[in-house]
């Protein structure tokens, strides 16, 4: 039995182990922090936040500025997939962000059908006008009231 | 040492005489530390201990809720305040005890969920005081939140509904009044150095008898407010909505009798919090962690942390806040325990169980820990009146340790969702409007932030605050006849200001103000996020950028308009880097700016804020990255740098395979460039914070804590939090400057000899 923890993260029961939801990749025991089985990047938040004012004009850009914040990116070691960010003032220890108590955990699914595709959740019911117009974007739009599982 | 030994006798004399000469009713700590629900009264033990007819609750529920949306919409019709006209206000009621059941449906809740404690209060202290008491006809203001509330802007008129002699339940309305003679215009005054500069600080008192409010009291409130006229119109809009409701509670009673309207309040609280422990239940055991950074006091940039560590065991909850900012003692952003639980509270009804009744009943199954005298858990003596700085970051602090709770649920209450933006980016006013009144108060952008992405799909843009989905934005044109503002820029979503993710943050959108036709008129801002950014992403998203505002000065810009109409373009990040105007000053500064007063025509602008992404960039669908392109949101340098998108720049056509090679290049870059978190760590991690950082809260470990005194940085148990004594900063910029002017003196006088 396989129990999904995050959008990236799984872990599985019987062989106690993080894995990686994209490529299945066994990152670390279920009982340890899981970003120890990750790769980690210490992002310069102007890379990916960049400046819409000149910084030659100005101090504040949009940017955060690198010497308060920075960006830790956690890949999977296997297929490069961004696990989790973390925006941190430099030096400042990663958080130890999931603690699970495993044997609880398999106590609480041994009575629970596996899931493996994560459930949507209910959507507020939406009023569509008939001239509600261009919101054709293939994802999920749900037309009518009917709220969905 | 003398030994005093105390007789049983002595000591109950004693607190007889301490309970008949109560020096001052501070807010009472019993009742300001207590979230939870009261135990059953008697009556309510003895009408719940029978069967119920559940159809009879649901016709007595059904009943109270017409009552309380009638309530509320009378104030948004009536009401004078800007906060009433967009939603900003709620009616509720209470059970007799004081335990909020129910308020409005389309009410902010928030209010409700805080005036549970200033019931509990006129209940405790007034009652049975012979100068006091409580009689049918009786209302009490309130707008103290350190005797419960969110901040000092909002009033609220509390009032105990009697039925043959005797009290059956609370009514209540609540309204972001604004200006309250605060030192500073609007009532949220960053430059508070002492909960003496908060202007208006009404414990409970009685304002209204045989349903008629004292024009003593009232004309002594007015005497204390810049916008008396407001204060007038909206006391009078509190007290008619909750007589109305009244009338109708006493109709519920007419009909279906004092059994049926009790059961009801209370069975409709004690449901509640069985479902909340059994939601509990149903949640992996364990802890979850996750931190938040304000960068601002208001006056200076200092990083001060939320620190928030999140046990389930069982079907019970445990918020531990240890390790958080300490307070400062002469800064406005401090909060108290209680204003701290209802947002937080407020919160978890937005994002994560939206479908639960409102009512604070839901808290009853969490319990808190609290460092004394942190930002979050502040003293009596500090001042609280920009509690929004960490209010706004507590309702969505939640949001990412309980989507990791949540993920693996075989069934959702609501879309998991990343934080919503979590500061209060809008402008405040205040000066003569060109009717001649002097008035204070707050745009309505604070009700229009971005959303966090979802699951399942993108987040809103500018959709609500982050404390009430349906509050509105209120009409530029209905502000501009009462106000000199004039909005040059407003509803342009803000491009490639968004948190980046599979599921990108909805936008938040630009606000160009200016002004004409007042002789006195400033602005405010009262907002972090300008060096760190604000939302927090969620499963490898991004965050939301960093917000600066910026100001175009020494210039009228309606002179400009008449002679040169070209040269104005309706996009702030053009005007700043163009720099259009002749003569004009160009600045950015920080979101944290103190009242000032400005020159007619000058610009102030500044951008509602965007939540935080949700998941891997590269996993976004290139056709939403397109579309992103097309509705203007993004740039062609974001689509191919950041989602690493190959497409046509012309024709706007995505090339799959040549973006399925980019996106390959990237994970592999990834790979090549990631280093194993245990080798990280060693080179990453410091043993305090940079010495460059005016950092508040702890480091590595939740029992130490860093602060700042009097311009030094201090480390303390968290057991023992010293409350932080900051420097004023024009002190501070003024021996700054003169140590320059000394330094070149210095070098001018060496000039000469040599
Ligand atoms: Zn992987």
């Amino acid at each position: 039995m396989k129990v999904l923890i995050t959008e990236n993260l799984r872990i599985d029961l019987e062989k106690e182990l993080w894995e990686c939801r994209h490529c299945a990749a066994a990152l670390i025991g279920a009982r340890d922090n899981y970003k120890r089985g990750l790769l980690v990047y210490d992002r310069d938040p102007r890379e990916i936040h960049k400046p819409l004012l000149d910084p030659s004009k100005y101090p504040f850009t949009y940017s955060p500025d690198p010497r308060w914040c920075r960006i830790l990116e956690y890949y999977c070691p296997q297929c490069g997939s961004m696990i989790e960010t973390e925006y941190l003032p430099p030096g400042h220890p990663p958080v130890r962000d999931i603690e699970l108590d495993i044997d609880a955990l398999k106590g609480q699914w041994s009575s629970r059908d596996e899931v493996t595709e994560a459930p949507v959740g209910t959507d507020p019911p939406r009023r569509l006008h008939s001239h509600d117009h261009g919101h054709g974007h293939g994802h999920g739009h749900d037309h009518g009231r009917g709220a969905r599982k | 040492m003398n030994e005093m030994t105390v007789t049983p006798e002595q000591k109950a004399l004693l607190d007889r005489f301490l309970a008949d000469n109560k020096l001052f009713y501070a807010p009472d700590p019993e009742i300001m530390e207590d979230h939870r629900i009261g135990p059953r009264s008697a009556q309510e033990e003895a009408l719940l201990s029978q069967p119920q007819d559940p159809h009879k609750i649901n016709e007595v529920r059904g009943l109270v809720v017409a009552a309380l949306d009638e309530s509320n919409t009378m104030i948004e019709q009536m009401g004078a305040a800007p906060g009433a006209k967009w939603g900003d206000m709620t009616t509720a009621i209470f059970t007799a005890a004081g335990d909020l059941s129910m308020i409005a449906p389309h009410g902010v809740g928030g209010f409700a969920a805080a005036v549970f404690y200033p019931i509990k209060f006129v209940i405790k202290h007034w009652t049975d005081e012979p100068t006091v008491g409580i009689r049918d006809g009786d209302g009490f203001i309130h707008n103290d939140a350190r005797y419960g509330g969110i901040h000092n802007t909002d009033q609220s008129m509390m009032m105990p509904v009697f039925w043959r002699g005797r009290v059956v339940c609370w009514i209540s309305a609540t309204i972001h009044e604004g200006e309250n003679g605060s030192c500073e215009p609007g009532g949220m005054p960053a430059a508070a150095e002492s909960k003496f500069d908060e202007g208006l600080k009404m414990p409970p008192f009685r304002v209204v008898e045989n349903f008629e409010l004292k024009r003593d009291l009232v004309t002594f409130l007015q005497n204390s407010v810049r916008d008396p006229k407001l204060q007038l119109e909206d006391m009078k809009v509190r007290l008619h909505s909750v007589l109305r409701l009244r009338e109708r509670i006493i109709a519920v009673l007419e009909e279906h009798g004092e059994d049926a309207l009790v059961v009801t309040l209370r069975q409709h609280i004690e449901d509640v919090v069985q479902e909340v422990h059994r939601r509990i239940r149903e949640l992996p055991d364990g802890t979850m962690r996750t931190v938040s950074f304000a960068d601002s006091t208001l006056r200076e940039s200092a990083l001060l942390k939320l620190n928030m560590a999140l046990t389930v065991k069982g079907d019970r909850m445990i918020v531990d806040m240890r390790g958080s900012s300490p307070e400062l003692l002469n800064r406005s952003i401090n909060a108290c325990q209680a204003s701290f639980k209802t947002m937080l509270f407020t919160g978890f009804m937005q994002n994560i169980w939206p479908d639960l009744p409102f009512t604070m009943a839901v808290f009853t199954p969490f319990d808190f820990i609290f460092d004394k005298n942190s930002l979050i858990n502040g003293s009596f003596d500090t001042p609280q009146a920009m509690s929004l700085i960490p209010l706004f970051k507590t309702m969505t602090l939640a949001c990412i340790p309980m989507a990791k709770f949540n993920y693996g649920l075989p069934n959702r209450y609501t879309a998991i969702v990343a934080p919503q933006y979590d500061q209060p980016a809008t402008l405040i006013y205040g000066g003569l409007t060109q009717h001649s009144e002097y008035t204070g108060n707050f745009c309505a952008d604070i009700n229009g932030m971005g959303q966090g992405g979802r699951a399942h799909r993108d987040g809103e843009h500018s959709v609500s605050p982050p404390f009430a989905a349906h509050c509105d934005l209120g009409e530029i044109e209905l502000m501009e006849e009462d106000l000199p503002m004039v909005r040059l820029g407003a509803f342009t979503l803000a491009r490639d200001r968004v948190g980046f993710g599979k599921h990108r943050s909805g936008l938040g959108y630009e606000q160009i103000h200016t002004y004409r036709r007042s002789g006195l008129w400033g602005f405010m801002t009262g907002c972090s996020g300008s060096l760190f950014s604000s939302s927090q992403p969620l499963f490898g998203g991004y965050a939301s950028p960093a917000y600066p505002l910026c100001k175009i000065k020494n210039i009228n810009i309606f002179d400009e308009l008449k002679k040169n109409p070209e040269k104005f373009s309706f996009d702030m990040i053009e005007l700043m880097n163009t720099q259009p105007f002749e003569g004009a000053s160009y600045s950015t500064h920080s979101m944290g700016m103190t009242f000032e007063l400005a020159a007619p025509g000058e610009l102030y602008m500044m951008c509602q804020g965007a939540g935080g992404g949700y998941g891997d960039v590269l996993q976004r669908d290139p056709g939403l990255v397109i579309k992103d392109l097309e509705e203007n949101l993004i740039s062609n340098d974001t689509a191919r740098d950041i989602y690493k998108v190959v497409f046509d720049a012309d024709t706007q056509v995505v090339d799959e395979a040549a973006t399925q090679r980019l996106r390959a290049e990237e994970r592999a870059a990834r790979k090549a460039r990631g280093v194993p978190y245990d080798d990280f760590v060693k080179t990453w991690v410091t043993a305090e914070p940079p010495a460059h950082l005016p950092y508040m809260g702890c480091w590595d470990n939740a029992e130490e804590v860093y602060g700042i005194n009097a311009g030094q940085r201090v480390k303390m148990p968290g057991t023992a939090l010293q409350s932080q004594f900051m420097l004023n900063p024009k002190d501070l910029r003024i021996a700054e400057l003169e140590a320059e002017l000394a330094a070149c003196r210095k070098a001018q006088a060496s000039g000469r000899q040599a």
